[in-house]
């Protein structure tokens, strides 16, 4: 049972993740407090989507704690895992909705797996969740007849359907142009309002982190630069997020000779 | 288990731990076959495609092989002047052999390939992390309906393809060749016992099972693949290695089952 006063939704404490020989993320330690959007950042490859996966229990932690509302996920086997996630919400990169369903089916299906209501009530409610997104005139729709911003608002809906405590969202900007970017910004902030969730977003869009955020955490290289809020991240004197707000690259700086060693090398 | 630690253990050691993923598969699978709740829907699906999409082609190729038992048979037995047991070499070898191993191939084929590519599909396109995410459980959601659908269809199948190849050797026995109909049926029930019935039946169950397990172990598990790529590439691979490991597994146990029965 998940104790419903509890302030830190997520704690994570020295969380370390290989992927072979490679370390993934290294020491990673933050917490999320309930009805706080937290996002995640970081360039690609930083270890940002793995330290979402961590957090849901997708990928096991090789070392460190990680507790998502109150519970070592580290030390939960498959069904308490399982009876966890029924308070979480996950709305992927690309939407990850089934191919052979239809838009509602696919935003049915969880209530139908989890709870006794009969199908008209599933309807309504899948219904409502698709008009919030504004998708209602596409419920017939098959997931390949979607665009890529429908495809994400319908894993949103899918994922918001439960009414979870804790929503997380990968990547939502990804691969859309800039009008629907913020159109799913403004989707985001208003389910903190409406269905006061506490929200955690992956993304390496600055523009839309510094509009949905209440406090941010760096990553770079599997390596947690910082966590705090807006005013924080923008005070930091921290070269890397200075290349990063400035929309600098990392390797801006880099010798042209070293460079030309780098890539000359075997 | 870890896939970055399969991925640098020997041939060997990846191999052993690679058949016991494929036990653990199987166990969580029966074990939500067994345990409640049960969802009759999503059965009758899986049904609908492995049985019934897969009808039309088990009886064109039971048509045929029949055709072609009685004609090779035919031509031997004439040597010998033993025609009038046609019927009996017709039905044993459809019902022992033939039958089972024949519908297996088919299926492996036309619903095995197919569930493979759908499954590794799913896992690419992080689907299978969706539902676990959703706290569906996909042994319960994806894989006990298929693997008891396997286990119905594959022997009704093999019960059509062997009815089928019957009367297909018995139009090239009886109207080409002119073989008495009434020693084509005699001999076949003088000569065929329950226990070729029963050998015909428990390959096909085993059959069944095999064909299934296989495609969708290979499809759910297609990230702990060693051989690199996990995308589309990766699909078609495991969809190939799929088919070729299935074949030869239903090859190797109707050999073992045939042995132990026999």
């Amino acid at each position: 049972m998940v104790d419903p006063n509890i302030k830190q939704v997520i704690e994570i404490e020295g969380l370390n993740s290989w992927y072979g020989d490679k370390q993934i993320l290294s020491n990673i330690s933050l917490s999320v407090e309930r009805k706080e959007v937290m996002v995640i950042m970081g360039h690609s490859g930083s270890g940002k989507s793995t330290l979402l996966r961590h957090m849901i229990g997708l990928n096991p932690a090789v070392s460190g704690s990680i507790k998502l509302l109150g519970k070592e996920i580290t030390l939960l086997d498959r069904d308490e895992l399982f009876e966890l996630r029924k308070h979480i919400g996950v709305a992927f990169q690309n939407g990850a909705l089934f191919s052979s369903m239809t838009l509602l089916e696919n935003v049915e299906l969880p209530l139908h797996e989890h709870t006794k209501l009969d199908r008209n009530t599933i309807r309504i409610m899948s219904r409502l969740k698709l008009e919030l997104m504004n998708l209602s005139d596409n419920e017939s729709l098959m997931p390949a007849e979607l665009s890529g911003g429908m495809l994400k608002r319908a894993g949103l809906a899918r994922a918001v359907i439960m009414d979870p405590e804790i929503l997380f969202f990968d990547e939502p900007s990804a691969g859309l142009d800039p009008v629907t970017s913020a159109e799913l910004d403004d989707l985001i902030l208003q389910l903190r309002d409406a269905l006061n969730m506490t929200i955690i977003v992956v993304t390496h869009e600055l523009e839309s982190a510094f509009k949905i955020a209440d406090r941010i955490t760096v990553i770079d290289n599997g390596q947690q630069i910082i966590t705090g809020d807006k005013a924080a991240i923008r005070k930091s004197t921290d070269p890397r997020i200075i290349n990063m707000l400035e929309r600098r690259a990392m390797n801006d700086n880099i010798d042209a000779d070293d460079y030309l060693d780098m890539l000359t090398r075997n | 288990m870890n896939m970055n630690r399969l991925h640098t253990m020997s041939y060997l050691e990846s191999m052993l731990i690679r058949f016991g993923i494929a036990g653990i598969f199987l166990l969580e699978t029966t074990k939500t076959i067994l345990l409640p709740p049960y969802a009759l829907k999503p059965l009758v699906k899986q049904i609908a495609f492995i049985g019934a999409r897969s009808l039309l082609v088990i009886v064109v190729a039971g048509l045929f092989v029949g055709m072609v038992i009685a004609l090779q048979f035919y031509d031997t037995l004439v040597r010998f002047g033993s025609v009038s047991l046609l019927g009996s070499a017709v039905g044993l070898s459809l019902i022992r052999e033939l039958g089972p191993v024949l519908t297996a191939l088919m299926v492996i084929g036309r619903s095995g390939s197919a569930m493979c590519a759908e499954i590794g599909i799913m896992r690419v396109d992080n689907q299978i992390d969706a539902l676990e995410c959703m706290a569906i459980d996909p042994y319960r959601y994806l894989f006990s309906p298929r693997i008891l659908a396997g286990i119905i269809c594959v022997p009704i199948l093999t019960a059509v393809f062997i009815l089928v190849g019957i009367f297909g050797g018995y139009f090239v026995g009886v109207i080409l060749f002119g073989v008495s109909p009434g020693s084509y049926f005699q001999g076949m029930s003088d000569t065929v016992l329950n226990r070729d019935l029963f050998m015909g039946f428990s390959k096909s169950l085993v059959f069944g099972l095999l064909i299934v397990w296989i495609a969708c172990d290979k499809g759910f598990n297609l990230h702990l693949d060693k051989h690199g790529a996990y995308g589309s590439e990766g699909v078609s691979r495991i969809t190939t290695e799929a088919v070729v490991i299935s074949s030869i597994a239903i090859l190797f146990s109707d050999y073992l089952l045939s042995a132990l029965i026999l």
